[in-house]
């Protein structure tokens, strides 16, 4: 040993061993070999296998499809289906970014009758028309027609629904007949506000009614604007005059605030959808409005506490015959993809009548995705389960459509939504405004005006001058 | 009076802790009771969503989340060390602004340029590939690692580096037999700075991995949905994903304890 390992072993309390250094060599080795490895990504198949992989959104009864896999494996031994699962808003950035800007990491994606149109017309998706025709036992005349029309540009669809939804009522049965009250199959949000007011009890912790009041267009807009529709409100004229401020919208946005302010549930300016469910589930309030997939989790045994004691009614009207929205989940081909077939076999299986016995069988029958084919609620499993709520929600999706749930024409496809790629943006800043006003932290009126100057600046962009 | 002082602080480390137990006692509820309001402290615990993660894809993103972390991290390293014995010990010409170019890379906001990032790596076909987050990760953690080496390397008394020349030790030997065992501690403290950002990073994650590259914090938010219940799976799924990240603290702390550089000089 020399004077200076000596010094050195002195220094650091223990011997010099050449095998420390080794090992740091090693690992980095690795490091590099673990490099090289994973250069090789991407999504080829080898042997003749192909991999497709699926973009989806993280609702039960997709995590029900990717648990039933491998009954597509079975059929299809040589497709491998990889799944990228996220919740609604991340999915939705992330294959917007991907199909936007052709990243191609995706075969198959979900999107909803809000995208579908307007990629379809970017040529962002591919016409599936040619591929449903030659699917044998597919039959597409089984999709409720309101949602094939709204997956369809220029006539041709481009994107099929895995499950859809509607707006409606449900309502706490137990609770009316105790109060005396009788709900009619189609309430106006007068009587609404009666029912309220009549079963709003603090002091058990009862809220007259359960309504969204988190921000964002998907959250507290989408009933918000069915109420708007309903009232007489619109977004936009024609020629793109923003008409937030107008009599219609403030009267719509006042009745919806000074209800949910006045009778809702506690902490209503941050209650989205899952909140909503929550308070319903647990006994907490007598009404909710909201969409017709909640019935998988308040009638489901294991999440509510009121299954048995439910009713429901078509959402709430004023100046229409229907006040409903409409939106579908689907499941669409990126033009980017270079599986194609692949893709649609995998998509035929999902949305294809046999799937629904094999979710009933194999999951259960509450959890079959409902609203997209009408033949589901012709299965007599399925159409004991869903007495309740099988006929409002196909009604509602039937009459979902402008000319049954406006007033007055506007420029833009959708109910809850404004079909403008804008809409994202805008919708969550309104919904925002919104938001605010419902948590008093400032008026209607105040918050309209706001939300009004921000759909100017949008207007602008459609030729709109003031 | 100590008793008192004994009381508060096994208080806040009470408060502190109560989310992680909490977190931990969700992880073995079923779902309904890891929603109920008011909250349940007494129940029958399960596996099931321990199972229930097990027999998913979870797998294939611990062992990407394991090669990114642990290769970003030697990267950043065996970049870092030298970079930092370079503006410390014998600094090199501009050392200051060398310095601040380095930390100025972590000025602008991820979000600014996840776009470019993800054109580029789209035309490159390096979408959903583990060695574009090895790449990022180990440029995300450099400037950091070189400032904190740096801070090590500078504690360092130069008497020992002299002695080490005067007995005639070159440059490297200096490095690998004086230097590096005197910083250990620092190196463990860098690396677990490293681990730490690399396992938890989402953003870069999320944005430019699908299937194949996805990483642990991509499957927590997969557990996640906006309609249904999750709060018991997404609890075990993050015990999981904190226990890497655990057991690294526990490792480096062994090296951090030792203390610095203490009795070198006397």
């Amino acid at each position: 040993m020399t004077g200076f390992e000596h010094r050195l072993d002195s220094l650091t309390g223990r011997p010099l061993r050449r095998r420390t250094l080794l090992g740091a060599g090693a690992g980095l080795g690795m490091g590099a070999a673990a490099l090289s490895l994973t250069g090789c990504g991407g999504n080829a198949g080898s042997g003749g296998r192909e991999t497709i992989v699926v973009a989806i959104v993280s609702n039960p009864q997709m995590q029900d499809a990717i648990g039933l896999i491998d009954h597509f494996r079975a059929d299809h031994p040589d497709i491998d289906v990889r799944f990228v699962s996220l919740p609604e808003n991340e999915a939705r950035a992330k294959i917007t970014a991907s199909v936007a800007s052709g990243g191609g990491e995706f075969d198959v994606v979900m999107i909803s009758n809000y995208e579908t149109p307007m990629w379809a017309e970017n040529g962002w998706l591919a016409d599936l028309e040619p591929y449903i025709s030659e699917t044998e036992g597919y039959d597409p005349d089984d999709f409720i027609p309101t949602i094939r029309d709204a997956l369809s540009y220029e006539g041709r669809q481009h994107a099929v629904p895995f499950y859809g939804e509607s707006s409606f009522l449900v309502y706490r049965e137990d609770l009316f007949e105790e109060a005396g009250l009788e709900m009619p199959e189609q309430p106006t949000w007068d009587q609404i506000r009666e029912f309220a007011e009549t079963l709003h009890d603090p002091d058990t912790g009862m809220a007259g009614i359960a309504l969204r009041g988190l921000a964002g267009w998907g959250e507290n807009l989408a009933p918000m604007n069915t109420v708007i529709n309903t009232f007489g409100g619109r977004w936009f004229t024609p020629d793109w005059e923003p008409m937030l401020n107008s009599p219609g919208v403030v009267d719509a946005v006042n009745t919806y605030v000074d209800t949910v302010r006045t009778w809702g549930q506690p902490g209503a300016a941050t209650s989205g959808y899952g909140e909503c469910m929550t308070q319903f589930n647990q006994g907490n309030a007598a009404m909710w409005y909201d969409a017709s997939a909640m019935v998988s989790g308040i009638e489901d045994p294991r999440s509510s506490t009121v299954v048995g004691s439910t009713n429901y009614a078509l959402a709430p009207v004023m100046e229409t015959d229907y006040a409903g929205w409409l939106y579908a989940w689907s499941l669409a081909i990126p033009e980017t993809s270079e599986h194609k077939q692949a893709a649609w076999d995998f998509i035929t299986w999902m949305t294809h009548p046999d799937y629904f016995r094999l979710v009933g069988e194999e999951v259960s029958w509450e959890a079959l995705p409902p609203g997209s084919r009408q033949s589901t609620y012709e299965i007599p499993e399925y159409a004991e389960i869903a007495a309740n709520y099988a006929e409002p929600t196909l009604n509602s999706m039937e009459n979902a459509t402008q000319e049954n749930s406006m007033v007055h024409e506007v420029p833009y496809p959708g109910l809850q939504f404004v079909g403008i790629p804008e809409f994202q943006d805008l919708g969550t800043r309104v919904g925002q405004q919104l938001s605010a006003a419902i948590a008093g932290s400032q008026t209607v009126e105040e918050a309209l005006d706001q939300a009004q100057t921000f759909a100017e600046a949008v207007a602008r962009t459609y030729g709109w001058e003031a | 009076m100590s008793k008192i002082l004994t009381t508060l602080a096994w208080f806040a480390a009470f408060i502190f802790f109560a989310p992680v137990l909490w977190m931990v006692m969700t992880s073995f509820k079923q779902e309904a009771e890891a929603a109920s309001s008011p909250p349940t402290f007494f129940f029958e615990p399960t596996l099931d969503q321990y199972r229930a993660i097990f027999s998913s894809e979870a797998g294939s993103h611990f062992l990407n989340s394991f090669i990114a972390t642990t290769v970003s991290t030697l990267l950043v390293l065996v970049l870092a060390i030298p970079a930092a014995y370079a503006l410390s010990i014998r600094p090199v010409k501009r050392t200051q602004d060398a310095l601040f170019f380095f930390i100025s890379t972590k000025m602008l906001p991820i979000v600014a340029v996840i776009m470019p990032i993800y054109v580029i790596a789209g035309n490159i076909r390096m979408l959903d590939n583990l060695a574009l987050l090895i790449i990022l990760y180990t440029a995300m953690n450099l400037p950091i690692a070189i400032w904190m080496m740096r801070s090590f390397f500078l504690e360092v008394p130069g008497e020992v580096l002299e002695a080490a020349s005067v007995d005639g030790a070159p440059l490297l030997m200096t490095m690998r037999r004086v230097l590096i065992p005197m910083v250990a501690p620092g190196i463990a403290a860098t690396a677990l700075i490293c681990v730490i950002f690399a396992w938890n990073e989402f953003f870069f994650a999320l944005n430019l991995t699908a299937a194949e590259a996805a990483t642990v914090p991509i499957y927590l938010m997969s557990t996640m949905t906006s309609e249904g219940l999750f709060l018991a799976q997404l609890s075990a799924a993050s015990v999981l994903a904190s226990l890497p990240v655990v057991i690294a603290g526990w490792i480096a702390q062994k090296q951090l304890v030792r203390g610095l550089s203490m009795g070198a000089v006397k």
